[in-house]
C-alpha cells in the first residue's frame, strides 16, 4: 500500500491515486468527482464492469473492493487509492479456463444479453465465499441486489447451485 | 438431411466472451479524440419554448458545441412514419430537437458536446430554457374530453387514428344470445427497461467520406438507409453496427430516436468521434413505452359456455407521437380472439395522443392487453355458468383439424391473420399435469381452513410471429474451412449466434464452433429489416437455412467435378466432403472452398495438401461453369414468409394472497409453449423464463405513474420495481411442437411469448384466491395498495 | 448522471475533519459510506462545494460494548456490525434490523452512523434508535453533545445536527434480559425501503404482565415514530386478544395524513401499521423470557 498524499487533507479537485486492479498497480491522476465505475471503464479500459443505473440499484457495476462486493457507481476513484479491486476481468485470464462460476453460468444458460452478468458473477463470488452451501432461498435473497432483465433468474440460480457444488468439491480436494 | 445440431441444447458460442467481461457494448467503444454528448430534455409536458439561453454553456471550458433546433438546418425534419396506415389520419412524429413546442417531459430540446460527459452535464445545468406551460393531457381520460387540451394543436380531439373491423355478424348474434355481459378493462403503462440503456458512437472519416455509427439498436439496416438519405451519402458510405446489445425488448427498435440523427450530425460537424450514452434517468423519460389501453368489451355466450360473439372498443394511448403508426393496437385487435373459435367479432379502436413518452412496441406489443381481455371473458363465462375454467377454454378451442384457421382480420403486416398450425388442447392437458390441477381444490380448501388464500389462474394465447417482409443472409466457407455467416438482424441476448450456427452446421456437416456469425453490421450484410416481432429465428433463420442449402449443393458440385463423381454421390460430414461409400476420396470443406475459386492464390495447410492430391483437372470450357453461380463456396439466401406464423401457449400459476397486506406470492408457475420446431431448447426455455419475469413485473410490480403535470413520479429503479430473484418463482416448462408449414425449418417465434399471458393469469388467480370476497380484477398492473382498495370495496359491497 | 464539481479531502484524524467542518460550515458535506449521498450527487440533487470523506479516520472505526449500550463509531460498516459474533449475541435485534437494509453490496459500504445522519423516515436504523431511546454523539471544534433520539430526528431527511458538527457515534441501548423483541417490515421487493415497518420490545414484569413497551414505526411519517399511545394500551396487560385489537387500532394513528405515494395510500399504510403491530406484538411477547415465579 502506498503512503497517501498528505495533501488529501487539503481540499482538491484533482488527485493522484495508485490502485491495484486485478493484481496490477495503476497510477493515475483523476478528477475527484470521477466515479470508480467510470475510472475502471474509461481510464483503465476494463469495460467488463457495466453501468445500468448509477444509483446503486441494478448491481451491474458490482466489483470486489478489498474483497467485498460493492457498487462501483457509488464510489469515487479517489476512494480506491491504495486499495485492491477485482473486476470480472480478474476472474479468469484471457486464455485460461473460465472460473468455475463463469463455467457454471455457461452450462446453465445463466446469461442472455450478458449486460448484468459481470456484476452478478462478482456478487456470487462474494456470496459463495461467505456461504459456500447456500439454499435456493438464500441464493435468491442474496441475488436480489442484482437486476437481470433477460433470464428471469431461474438459470442464474441453477448456475449458482452448480458453482457452489463445484467450488465445495475443489475446496475439499485442496484440503 | 441428418440434423445433429438442430434441436440440441448447444451451449452458447457468445458466452465465453461475455462471461470474461470482454463483450463489446456501445459504451465500451473508445475512439481517439472522442467527445461526449448530453441531451437537455424538456421538464414540461406541454409548453411553448419562449427562449433558450445557452451562452453560459457555450463559455464553459471543455464545451465544443451547443445545439438547438435552429442549428439543425435541413436535418430538422420529423422522423419518418415507420408503418403508414390508411386509418392513421393524423400521423405525427418527432423532430430531433423540439423547435417551439414540447409535448412530453423528456423531449430533446438541446444537445451539448464536451470533452467528457461530466462537463457536458455541467453545461446542461447552465442552459436556461423559458417555457410557457399549458394544461397537460396526462391520461386517456383527459385526451378524450371534448374541447379539452390538445397535444397537437392541429389534431382535433387528439385522435391519431380510428379503425373498425368486423368478422361475421356480431350484431345479430348479440340480439339473440342467451347471455350478454359488458365490462371495462384497463391496462396501464409499463416499459421494457433493458439493463443497458440506449447509446451511440458516431465517427465521420472525411478522407473516406465514410460515416460509421455504433448504435445499441435492434435495427441497424433501416437506420443506415435513413442516415444515408438524411446526409445525402451513398448507402455503402454509411456503416451502422449494432455491437453487443444489453437487452432491447422492442424499445431499441425505433427510427429515429433523436440522438440517432443528432450524434452523427455533430460528429460530421466537429470532425471528431462523438459518444452519447443514455443514462437511466433519461431512459425513463426518453425511451419509448407501451401498454396503456382502455377496453369496453361486450360478449355473448350460450349455456354451454361457448363464446358466440365479442364486441371490443378500446382507446389506445400512443403518447406524444406515433412513430410506429398503429401497429400496437392492430396487434391487440388481431390477438384478442386467441385460441378460440370466435366467428363473430367486431373490434374498434381509437388512438389518442397524450403528453407522455411516445409508444412503440415493447415485448408482447399489444398482446398482453388483448389476452387480458379475452381471458377475463373466459373466466367470467366459467363463473357465470359455474363451469370449470379450463373446461370452458377447452370447449372453445380451435381443434387441430381446423388449421389453417383464418381469424378474418388483417394483421399488422397487411397479410391475413391466419393460424398456420397448433394443438391448443394438448397444451392445456400438459398444463393440468404440471399444475396438478385436479388436486388443487383440495389444497385450496385445506389452506382456507388455515386462513390462507390460495388461488389458481390460467392464461392462454396465440401469438403472431415471424412476420415479413423478409430477411436475408450470406453463407461463405473460408479457405480454412470455417464458415462465415452474416445477416441483417441483430441479437440482444437471444443467442442468435448459436442458433444460426446450429442451422448452418447441420447443412454443411460441421460443428457450430466452426461457424462465425455476424449480426447487425450493415457492412457485412446489406439487406434486411431487424429483430422484432419474434421474427429473427423464423425469418432470418430460414434465410440462413436456404443459403446454407445452396452452399451445400455447390460444394457437392465442385467436389463431384474433382472426384469425377456424380453430385448425388457426394456427402458432407465432419468437416469433410467425400464420395459416398468411398470415404477415402475426401476433401476438407476448406479445400472445396479453395477449389471453387479457380486460379486463386491460396495459402495455408488446406491449399498445400490440395496441391499434392491427385484430382481431376478442370473440365474443358469456362473455368467457372455457369451452373455454379459464381466463384467461392458461398451463397446468399432470402426468405419472405407468405404471412406470419402463429405460436401459442398456456400458462398457469398457483399464488397465495395475504388478505390483510394484500401481498401476492407465487407458489407454483407452469408454462406450456408451442413455437413449432425448437432449434435450441435451452435457449427457448430461457426466453420463456425471461418473458414470464417481465410479465410478473407488468402484473404486480412495474407501473409508470404520471402525475397531472405529466411527470413520471417513479422514474428510477428505486420506485419502478423490476422484479428481483427473490420475487420471481422457478418455472416448470413444457413444450408442444406443431411445426409451421410456412417456413423450411418449421419454426415459429419465441422471443415475446413468455410475457403475454401473465397479467391475464395473475388476475385469474387473484379472483380465484379471493373468491370468498367476490372480487373481480379489471385492471393491470396491480400492486398491494390497489388490491387492498379493491378487496375493501368487494367486502363493502352488500352480498347479492 | 454524473456528480457536479466539488473539492474533496480525506483527513486521517478527527480533528482535521472538525477543522474543515468548522471552516466551510454549510458548504461542506460529509461522505461516509456514500450509499445515500452519492446517488444524490449523481442525480445532482446535492451539489456541495466541498466534500470531506471520513472513511480514513481510523479512530472512528469501532463498535464497543459499554455498560448501557453498544457504541458504534462513524465509519463502522453496517455489514461489519451485522457479521460480528459479539453483536449477534448481545444485540440480536440490531442484527435483524440491519439485515433488512438494502442488499449486501450496499451494507458493505453503508455505515450505521450514516444511516442515522441521513434520517430517512423509511429507514430501519433511525427507527430502531427511536424505539430504544438511543443517543448520538455529535462533535465539533467547539465541543461535543449527546443528543437523544427523540431530539435528533427533525422531519424528512433532517436532523438537529448543526453546521460544523460531525456525528461520531451512535448508541443503541441493550435490551433487558427478559425482554422479547420483534421487527417486521413490509417492502415490495427484497431489499427495498419498507412501505411500513414496525418493531417492538416488550419487557414482562414478575407477574408476567407487560411492564414496559417500546414500539416504533418507520415509513409512516416524516420521521420515525415512537408510538406511546400503542405502548400505553399494553402496559399491565398480558397481551390478550382484546389488548391486541386495541393496540392494532391505536397503531393506525401513527400514519401521517400526507403519507401517500406511488406505492401506498394513507389508508393502506394504516392497515399495514395495524397489522404489523399485531404481528410484532405477538412475536415479541412470545419471545419474552418469563421470570421466575411467573405463571
Ligand atoms: C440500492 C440501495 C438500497 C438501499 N436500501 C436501504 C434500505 O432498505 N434501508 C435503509 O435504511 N437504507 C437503505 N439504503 C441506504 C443505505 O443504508 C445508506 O448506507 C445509509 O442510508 C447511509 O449511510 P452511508 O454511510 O452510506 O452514508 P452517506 O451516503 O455517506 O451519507 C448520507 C448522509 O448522511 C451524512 N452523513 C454521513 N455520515 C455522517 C456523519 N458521521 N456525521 C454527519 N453527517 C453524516 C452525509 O453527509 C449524507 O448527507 C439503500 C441504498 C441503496 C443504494
Ligand atoms: S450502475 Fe451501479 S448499481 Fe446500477
Ligand atoms: S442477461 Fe441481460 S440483463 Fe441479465
Amino acid at each position: 500500500m502506498r503512503e497517501r498524499d498528505d495533501d488529501l487533507s487539503q481540499c482538491v479537485e484533482e488527485c493522484e491515486i495508485a490502485v491495484t486492479v486485478n493484481g496490477n498497480r495503476h497510477e493515475h491522476t483523476v478528477p475527484v468527482r470521477l466515479l470508480l465505475s467510470d475510472f475502471l471503464r474509461h481510464e483503465l479500459h476494463l469495460t467488463g464492469t457495466h453501468v445500468g443505473c448509477e444509483q446503486g440499484v441494478c448491481g451491474c457495476c458490482t466489483v470486489l473492493f478489498n474483497g467485498e462486493a460493492v457498487r462501483a457507481c457509488l464510489m469515487f476513484a479517489v476512494q480506491a487509492d491504495g486499495m485492491a479491486i477485482t473486476t470480472i476481468e480478474g476472474m479468469a485470464g484471457v486464455n485460461s479456463e473460465l472460473h468455475p462460476i463463469q463455467q457454471a453460468f455457461r452450462e446453465k444458460h445463466g446469461l442472455q444479453c450478458g449486460f448484468c452478468t459481470p456484476g452478478i458473477i462478482m456478487s456470487v463470488h462474494a456470496m459463495l465465499h461467505e456461504h459456500p452451501d447456500p439454499t435456493e432461498e438464500e441464493i435468491r435473497h442474496e441475488l436480489s441486489g442484482n437486476l437481470c432483465r433477460c433470464t428471469g433468474y431461474q438459470n442464474i440460480v441453477e448456475a449458482v447451485k452448480l458453482a457452489a457444488e463445484r467450488l465445495r468439491l475443489q475446496h475439499m480436494e485442496v484440503e | 438431411m441428418a440434423t445433429r445440431w438442430f434441436g440440441a441444447p448447444v451451449q452458447r458460442l457468445e458466452d465465453p466472451r461475455l462471461l470474461r467481461g470482454r463483450g463489446n457494448y456501445v459504451d465500451d467503444i473508445d475512439l481517439p479524440e472522442m467527445l461526449h454528448a448530453a441531451v437537455l430534455r424538456s421538464t414540461q409536458a406541454r409548453a411553448r419554448i419562449v427562449s433558450i439561453d445557452a451562452s453560459a454553456a457555450w463559455s464553459l471550458p471543455g464545451v465544443h458545441l451547443v445545439l438547438t433546433a435552429q442549428d439543425l438546418g435541413e436535418v430538422l425534419e420529423p422522423s419518418p412514419l415507420l408503418v403508414p396506415h390508411a386509418a392513421l389520419t393524423q400521423p405525427r412524429t418527432q423532430l430531433p430537437l423540439a423547435r417551439d413546442t414540447v409535448r412530453y417531459v423528456g423531449e430533446a430540446v438541446a444537445l451539448v458536446v464536451a470533452d467528457d460527459r461530466y462537463i457536458a452535464e455541467d453545461a446542461l445545468d447552465l442552459i436556461d430554457v423559458e417555457y410557457e406551460s399549458f394544461p397537460v393531457v396526462h391520461s386517456l381520460e383527459v385526451a378524450s374530453i371534448t374541447d379539452g387540451p390538445l397535444v397537437h394543436d392541429d389534431v382535433p380531439g387528439n385522435v391519431a387514428a380510428h379503425l373498425a373491423q368486423t368478422v361475421g355478424d356480431p350484431d345479430s348474434v348479440f340480439a339473440s344470445a342467451p347471455h350478454v355481459l359488458h365490462e371495462t378493462l384497463l391496462i396501464d403503462r409499463g416499459a421494457a427497461m433493458p439493463m443497458e440503456c440506449r447509446g451511440i458512437v458516431a465517427r465521420w472519416d472525411a478522407q473516406d467520406s465514410m460515416l460509421t455509427c455504433w448504435i445499441s439498436t435492434q435495427g441497424p439496416l433501416p437506420i443506415r438507409n435513413g442516415l444515408a438519405a438524411i446526409f445525402h451519402l451513398p448507402e455503402h458510405k454509411v456503416r451502422v453496427v449494432a455491437p453487443d446489445v444489453g437487452g432491447g425488448f422492442g424499445t431499441k427498435i425505433m427510427m429515429f430516436y433523436p440522438e440517432e440523427v443528432l450524434i452523427p450530425f455533430v460528429a460530421m460537424q466537429l470532425g471528431r468521434p462523438v459518444k452519447w450514452i443514455e443514462d437511466r434517468r433519461e431512459h425513463f423519460i426518453s425511451a419509448n413505452q407501451e401498454r396503456s389501453q382502455l377496453h369496453e368489451v361486450e360478449y355473448a355466450f350460450d349455456d354451454a359456455g361457448i363464446l358466440l360473439a365479442v364486441r371490443d372498443t378500446f382507446l389506445h394511448d400512443t403518447g406524444a407521437y406515433a412513430p410506429y403508426g398503429i401497429i400496437v393496437p392492430i396487434i391487440t385487435a388481431c390477438t384478442l380472439p386467441g385460441p378460440y373459435r370466435l366467428r363473430h367479432y367486431s373490434s374498434e379502436f381509437t388512438v389518442l395522443y397524450t403528453n407522455k413518452v411516445p409508444v412503440s412496441p415493447y415485448r408482447g406489443a399489444g398482446r398482453p392487453q388483448a389476452v387480458f381481455v379475452m381471458e377475463r371473458i373466459m373466466d367470467r363465462i366459467a363463473s357465470e355458468l359455474h363451469l370449470d375454467r379450463l373446461e370452458v377454454r377447452a370447449r372453445n378451442f380451435i381443434s387441430p383439424g381446423e388449421f389453417p384457421w383464418d381469424v378474418g382480420l388483417v394483421y399488422q403486416d397487411g397479410g391475413p391473420t391466419k393460424y398456420d398450425s397448433g394443438d391448443y388442447l394438448a397444451g392445456l392437458d400438459k398444463l393440468k399435469v404440471l399444475l396438478d390441477y385436479d388436486t388443487f381444490p383440495a389444497l385450496q380448501a385445506q389452506a382456507r381452513s388455515e386462513g390462507r388464500y390460495l388461488g389458481i389462474g390460467v392464461g392462454a394465447y396465440v401469438e403472431g410471429t415471424g412476420i415479413g417482409p423478409y430477411e436475408g443472409a450470406l453463407v461463405r466457407v473460408e479457405s480454412d474451412g470455417r464458415v462465415f455467416v452474416s445477416t441483417g438482424v441483430t441479437t440482444q441476448g437471444q443467442a442468435h449466434i448459436t442458433t444460426f450456427a446450429q442451422i448452418v452446421a447441420d447443412q454443411l456437416g460441421i460443428a457450430p464452433d466452426d461457424v462465425m456469425v455476424s449480426t447487425g453490421d450493415t457492412q457485412a450484410f446489406n439487406w434486411g429489416v431487424g429483430t422484432y416481432a419474434s421474427r429473427a429465428a423464423t425469418v432470418a433463420g430460414s434465410a440462413i437455412h436456404i443459403a446454407a442449402v445452396k452452399v451445400r449443393e455447390k460444394a457437392k458440385m465442385v467436389a463431384a467435378d474433382l472426384f469425377e463423381a456424380a453430385p448425388e454421390d457426394i456427402e458432407l460430414a465432419d468437416g469433410k466432403v467425400f464420395v459416398r461409400d468411398a470415404p477415402h476420396r475426401a476433401l476438407t470443406l476448406g479445400q472445396v472452398a479453395i477449389s471453387s475459386n479457380p486460379l486463386r492464390y491460396a495459402y495455408g495447410e488446406n491449399a498445400r495438401t490440395l496441391m499434392s492430391m491427385k484430382l481431376a483437372g478442370p473440365r474443358p470450357g469456362p473455368a467457372l461453369p455457369e451452373e455454379r453461380g459464381g466463384p467461392g463456396l458461398e451463397a446468399s439466401g432470402f426468405y419472405s414468409p407468405p404471412h406470419g406464423s402463429f405460436a401459442s401457449g398456456i400458462h398457469g400459476a398457483i399464488i397465495e394472497v395475504d388478505p390483510v397486506t394484500c401481498n401476492v406470492t407465487f407458489v407454483k408457475y407452469a408454462a406450456v409453449h408451442d413455437c413449432g420446431r425448437v432449434i435450441n431448447p435451452m435457449v427457448v426455455e430461457g426466453q420463456v423464463h425471461g418473458g414470464v419475469a417481465q410479465g410478473i413485473g407488468g402484473a404486480f410490480f412495474e407501473r409508470l405513474v404520471y402525475d397531472e403535470e405529466g411527470q413520471i413520479i417513479n422514474a428510477s429503479f428505486m420506485d419502478y420495481l423490476l422484479p428481483t430473484a427473490a420475487e420471481v418463482p422457478s418455472l416448470l416448462v413444457d413444450h408442444v411442437e406443431t411445426p409451421s408449414p410456412l417456413n423450411p425449418l418449421g419454426v415459429k417465434g419465441a422471443g415475446e411469448a413468455g410475457v403475454i399471458p401473465v397479467p391475464a393469469l395473475f388476475a385469474s388467480a387473484i379472483d380465484n384466491a379471493l373468491a370468498p370476497f367476490g372480487i373481480r380484477i379489471r385492471e393491470m398492473p396491480l400492486h398491494p395498495s390497489r388490491l387492498y382498495e379493491l378487496l375493501r370495496d368487494a367486502k363493502d359491497k352488500p352480498a347479492l | 448522471m454524473k456528480p457536479p464539481r466539488f473539492r474533496y479531502c480525506s483527513p486521517r484524524i478527527l480533528d482535521e475533519a472538525l477543522v474543515l467542518l468548522d471552516q466551510y460550515g454549510e458548504e461542506i458535506k460529509i461522505l461516509a459510506g456514500g450509499q445515500s449521498f452519492v446517488p444524490l450527487l449523481n442525480m445532482r440533487l446535492a451539489a456541495p462545494a466541498y466534500i470531506v470523506d471520513i472513511n480514513h479516520i481510523s479512530e472512528l472505526h469501532y463498535f464497543e460494548t459499554e455498560p448501557d449500550y453498544l457504541a458504534i463509531g462513524a465509519i463502522a460498516r453496517q455489514r461489519q456490525v451485522e457479521r460480528s459474533v459479539l453483536v449477534q449475541e448481545k444485540h440480536p435485534l440490531l442484527v435483524e434490523v440491519i439485515k433488512h437494509i438494502g442488499h449486501m453490496q450496499i451494507r458493505n459500504r453503508g455505515t450505521v452512523v450514516g444511516s442515522i445522519a441521513h434520517a430517512d423516515p423509511a429507514a430501519e436504523l433511525p427507527a430502531l434508535l427511536t424505539c430504544l431511546d438511543g443517543e448520538v454523539l455529535a462533535q465539533s471544534m467547539h465541543g461535543e453533545r449527546v443528543i437523544k433520539a427523540k431530539d435528533f430526528f427533525a422531519g424528512y431527511l433532517s436532523t438537529t445536527l448543526e453546521a460544523g458538527e460531525l456525528l461520531t457515534e451512535v448508541r443503541f441501548p441493550w435490551l433487558a434480559r427478559q425482554a422479547g423483541w420483534s421487527f417486521i417490515e413490509f417492502a415490495r421487493r427484497a431489499g427495498d425501503y419498507a412501505l411500513v415497518g414496525a418493531m417492538a420490545v416488550l419487557t414482562p414484569a414478575l407477574d408476567d404482565t407487560c411492564m414496559s413497551a417500546n414500539i416504533a414505526y418507520f415509513g409512516v411519517a416524516g420521521s420515525p415514530i415512537r408510538a406511546r399511545a400503542v405502548e400505553q394500551v399494553l402496559i399491565g396487560t398480558q397481551l390478550d386478544a382484546h389488548t391486541l385489537d386495541a393496540a392494532a387500532g391505536a397503531a393506525r394513528d401513527v400514519v401521517g395524513e400526507d403519507m401517500q405515494d406511488v406505492h401506498a395510500t394513507v389508508e393502506y399504510r394504516r392497515e399495514l401499521a395495524s397489522e404489523l403491530t399485531r404481528r410484532v406484538l405477538k412475536q415479541a411477547w412470545a419471545r419474552r423470557e418469563q421470570l421466575e415465579g411467573a405463571q
